[in-house]
């Protein structure tokens, strides 16, 4: 069972708490759900989950090995994989190749056999290519496997994002916002993808503002707010939290809100 | 389905790629060329472009796929030259091993610069290349002892196995191979995991590390591959001219080079040899101008810039690809 396990995780930046004293565990093939109000840290936590950040003090470990500290190619070599809430696609080339960039972590890359194009390389690239094939169909963007990723729509470059980041095989994925910017429809078909993803074995820590797909989908939901813990608990246990009620809505005036 | 079928047209088309079909017809033009060659200045014209259309594959790996720039790789090419040039004339080793000692030389030396740079995000190659550039350059024109100085050295002719190559010829034969051999490397390179890797850290470092892309470790190795091409082209250029001067590693060819690639078009192998072909032979064509060569030919530059932004080959393609669509 692969956890990952947070403890007194801080970061500041130029004295703004962004993170403050943080811990908490993540187990294995389960949905994790991080929410909280806007500038609550939720984007600066996935930043130290993935190395994209060092932490000013606390440790990150993934089935109590150390990370912390560690490159981001280590994070992803551990098994973490992540999207972005505003896209980090590779818009100079396909779709195809993106995703086949995102198996690099599973393809072998000697600088010599790439030069000379040995018969080992060529395999490994067709079965790449296949793998990678088989997840824009399981995304539904077969259609655009040839296409340049600048001429895809934001709705499937967002989809494109998990299928380059599970093209790595990850223990671990992390997602950003998936659902921004997408129709209830689209927003359904993520929270179906996330519920097979954790099916098959997959931790999925999910960043997120639409509630319904969060409290849909989440096995535990973890509330942030000025970057520390809030409330922590399953869907029913949060969505009844007093704090979380008064950190999202403010204070609550009983008599306002009866006229509301 | 209508999308693998596209998928299976296009692997069945060997002749369409880039990989095969581009270097099929590459060879074709090497071949066909001398056919219309009048006498030998019509040779060593296309010497010097195939030269430098050897430094400029590898350049393009480095400038146009990985985004790194380099303003100091004709100290590479001048470390080739001299290296190849001083164990062959002054230690008196076979000439064909003076090359690959120089050309691993310049390996190693290329190493340890980008090593320590590398690490660092942003244009800090620029700045440390062409502080290494400018240092080559000097220590060449100074060490005379050594390196003849500023008046240059003598080279003696390249031999391998008995066989002394002297003539137009011979020297056409071997810099055409070379350049489809480099050529096919550069393109293998390019469609390998680790040429998506480059192109991922060019467009977004954190997103190629997140992939698992050790950013770094692929941003040396295409520094070091950058530079063995020039190193090889230096000791190729050593043998045929039989002559080196300091001046081959200045810094205003460090910047012609990358003009070259800019004008072919960036991330692409094919451009990188139709810059470096068109600006080694348009000086030549347009001596017949006399003092308005230099304005025609920056004028020339400009307008490509203009109407072929992304360099003339990208461009061009991309005009045909729509307009066969």
């Amino acid at each position: 069972m692969s956890t990952l396990a947070v403890s007194g995780l801080t970061k500041t930046f130029g004295g703004v708490h962004a993170i403050e004293d943080l811990s908490f565990e993540i187990r294995a093939a389960t949905v994790h759900s991080i929410i909280g109000p806007n500038g609550a840290g939720k984007t600066t936590l996935l930043n130290l989950l993935t190395g994209v950040y060092l932490p000013n003090a606390g440790s990150i470990r993934l089935d109590g090995r150390e990370l912390t500290g560690a490159p981001v190619h280590a994070f992803a070599a551990a098994g973490i994989g992540r999207t972005f809430q505003n896209l980090q696609v590779f818009f100079n080339m396909s779709a195809l190749d993106n995703v086949m960039t995102g198996r690099h972590l599973r393809e072998r890359c000697g600088l010599l056999p790439a030069l000379l194009h040995t018969p080992g390389l060529a395999r490994a690239e067709r079965e790449s290519r296949e793998r990678a094939l088989g997840l824009l169909r399981f995304l539904g963007l077969e259609a655009y496997a040839d296409a340049c990723a600048d001429a895809m729509p934001y709705g499937a470059l967002k989809r494109l994002e998990i299928a380059r980041a599970l093209a790595g095989e990850p223990r671990m994925l992390l997602l950003d916002e998936p659902a921004a910017g997408l129709n209830p429809t689209e927003a359904a078909e993520i929270a179906g993808l996330i519920r097979r993803l954790a099916e098959s074995g997959t931790t999925v820590v999910l960043v997120e503002h639409n509630m319904r797909l969060v409290m849909g989908v989440s096995d535990h939901i973890l509330v942030l707010d000025y970057g520390r813990r809030l409330s922590e608990g399953t869907a029913a246990q949060v969505r009844d939290d007093p704090r979380v009620i008064e950190a999202y809505l403010g204070a609550v005036d009983t008599r306002v809100a009866g006229h509301a | 389905m209508r999308a693998s079928s596209r998928a299976d047209a296009r692997r069945t088309w060997w002749w369409a790629t880039p990989r095969s079909g581009g270097i099929a017809a590459l060879a074709l033009v090497v071949a066909v060329l001398p056919l219309g060659f009048a006498n030998g200045y019509f040779y060593d014209v296309a010497i010097q472009a195939g030269l430098n259309s050897i430094i400029c594959v590898g350049l393009n790996l480095l400038i146009g796929y990985a985004g790194q720039i380099s303003l100091g790789h004709a100290g590479f090419f001048a470390l080739g030259a001299y290296g190849s040039a001083l164990l062959a004339a002054r230690y008196g080793w076979p000439p064909s091993l003076a090359l690959v000692t120089a050309v691993a030389g310049v390996a190693l030396v290329a190493y340890c610069v980008g090593r320590p740079i590398l690490r660092l995000k942003g244009h800090y190659l620029a700045m440390a290349t062409l502080g290494f550039g400018v240092i080559v350059s000097i220590v060449l024109a100074n060490d005379d002892r050594l390196t003849g100085g500023p008046d240059g050295m003598q080279v003696p002719p390249f031999a391998l196995a008995g066989y002394v190559a002297r003539s137009d010829h011979a020297w056409y034969a071997i810099v055409g191979a070379c350049l489809l051999a480099a050529v096919w490397l550069a393109q293998n390179l390019v469609e390998s995991p680790t040429g998506r890797a480059l192109r991922a850290l060019h467009t977004s470092e954190v997103a190629a590390a997140i992939a698992g892309i050790d950013c770094p470790r692929h941003k040396v190795n295409v520094f070091v591959v950058s530079a063995v091409f020039a190193a090889a082209a230096g000791g190729l250029t050593a043998y045929y001219a039989g002559f080196i001067t300091p001046s081959s590693a200045s810094f205003v060819r460090s910047v012609e080079l990358v003009t070259m690639v800019v004008f072919g078009g960036m991330a692409s192998t094919f451009g990188a040899v139709v810059g470096a072909t068109v600006l080694t032979v348009l000086p030549q064509a347009l001596t017949v101008l006399k003092e308005y060569e230099l304005a025609v030919f920056g004028a020339l530059l400009m307008a490509t810039m203009v109407f072929l932004p992304r360099g003339v080959v990208p461009t061009l393609s991309g005009l045909l690809q729509r307009g066969t669509r």
